[in-house]
């Protein structure tokens, strides 16, 4: 099962969230999707390290073979390529690898090479499996290093925590596509609230089940545990404001590690997705 | 001499467009005959790289002037390969701009902004 942990905006734990779980499960994969910023890794420390190059094709123009009839200039709808003095320029960065200037080419004067976006680590930190995607820097996009990721072969888990992105946008979708079940989490301020209901807008649109955990829980107005209740959005967990867990997470410790008490909490949120997975499977199985 | 302008309007008596890649209209004025036309800059409704596509719309024009506020890098290497020089622009008309480039009173544009350009999407 993979569970992937999504918000809308960035420092609303879902590294911690992702991380927690993860190794309150004990043995289970960790991947995280967050390839600007990487940081789960901080927390795990994974040993036994290896790492694989991610790649993407860009074309090269073999210039004794162009003619010049920009059909490749007019076809590229991210406006990467340009005629200058009967010269065509490849505009690197903005090329989106889909290899349609090749295709279209009359000359065949169109080739492509490999070039470097970033790397895929891999390493291992008790029994969580730790896989983090980098990308370089300077790169417009990191979907292709999630892309190489979901490719990967596998060994069977029962359990993988996608931790993704901020926001709502085409690398998140590209980091939920394949997951079974999406967590939300969100901070109980409005602005997390409006947050919150993009990343909502866009569970709902690719169709997964979900829930909402809201983290920095406080006893007092909770405009997040409102939004909910009016959405009529299961909420999956609440984690306490705690000054002690906070503390501890910010000097890198896993505070599912640490002390029982942390870790029944990440338990108990498993619990809760496992079943809302169940049960949508069931719902599924009736229609 | 053949001068593009980005512009919001089609008149002459209006301002530049503070936008260069993403401009509705181009002018290109011919300082001999003393006519300008206004073309349609198709990168304006562009996904991304529009300033590379509209830098290729003044080159390909025959441009060999340039007066915009800003351009980006991109934009500003395939207008310089293209032999266009580049000019920053000042307050006042299309027309005002002209006026100016012929006197010699507007400066090279040297500032070259980094671009926008992860916020295209794959």
């Amino acid at each position: 099962m993979k569970i992937a942990v999504l918000s809308g905006k960035g420092g609303t734990g879902k590294t911690f969230i992702s991380v927690n779980m993860a190794a309150a499960k004990g043995k289970a994969r960790y991947i995280d999707c967050d390839v600007e910023e990487p940081n789960g890794y901080l927390f795990f420390k994974p040993q036994e390290v290896f790492s694989r190059e991610v790649t993407v094709k860009i074309p090269i123009v073999d210039e004794s073979m162009c003619d010049g009839c920009r059909i490749c200039i007019d076809f590229c709808k991210f406006n990467a390529l340009a005629l200058i003095g009967n010269k065509i320029r490849v505009f690197e960065e903005i090329c989106h690898s889909c290899g349609g200037c090749l295709l279209v080419c009359p000359q065949k004067a169109i080739r492509e090479k490999e070039k470097v976006i970033g790397r895929v680590e891999q390493g291992l930190s008790e029994g969580v499996q730790v896989v983090t995607g980098i990308l370089n820097i300077g790169e417009a996009s990191g979907v292709p290093i999630i892309d190489y990721i979901s490719n990967i072969q596998w060994d069977p888990m029962e359990l993988t925590f996608i931790d993704c992105p901020p926001g709502s946008e085409c690398i998140v979708m590209e980091s939920i596509k394949d997951a079974d079940y999406c967590i939300l989490v969100a901070e109980p301020t409005l602005f997390g609230v409006h947050n919150l209901n993009m990343v909502c807008e866009l569970v709902n649109l690719f169709n997964k089940p979900y829930g909402v955990v809201i983290n920095k829980y406080l006893d007092d107005q909770n405009p997040a545990e409102e939004f909910c209740f009016e959405k009529g959005i299961d909420i999956i967990g609440r984690i306490p404001f705690d000054k002690e867990l906070g503390a501890m997470n910010s000097e890198g410790f896993i505070v599912a590690r640490e002390s029982d008490k942390y870790r029944q909490i990440f338990l108990n949120l498993i619990n809760n997705v496992v079943q809302g997975v169940h049960h949508e499977a069931a719902i599924n199985s009736q229609r | 001499m053949k001068i593009a302008i980005p512009v919001n309007d089609k008149s002459m008596d209006k301002g530049v467009c503070p936008s260069f890649g993403r401009a509705p209209y181009f002018l290109v004025y011919d300082t001999e005959t003393k006519k300008g036309d206004f073309i349609d800059n198709g990168a304006a409704s562009s996904q991304g790289g529009a300033g590379i596509k509209a830098a290729q719309l003044i080159v390909d024009n025959g441009a060999d002037a340039l007066i915009t506020p800003r351009c980006g890098e991109n934009a500003a290497s395939v207008i310089k390969t293209g032999q266009v020089r580049i000019y920053r622009s000042i307050e006042g008309s299309i027309q005002e701009n002209i006026y100016a480039l012929q006197d010699g009173r507007l400066s090279v544009l040297d500032e070259i902004q980094a671009g926008f350009h992860n916020h295209g999407g794959r």
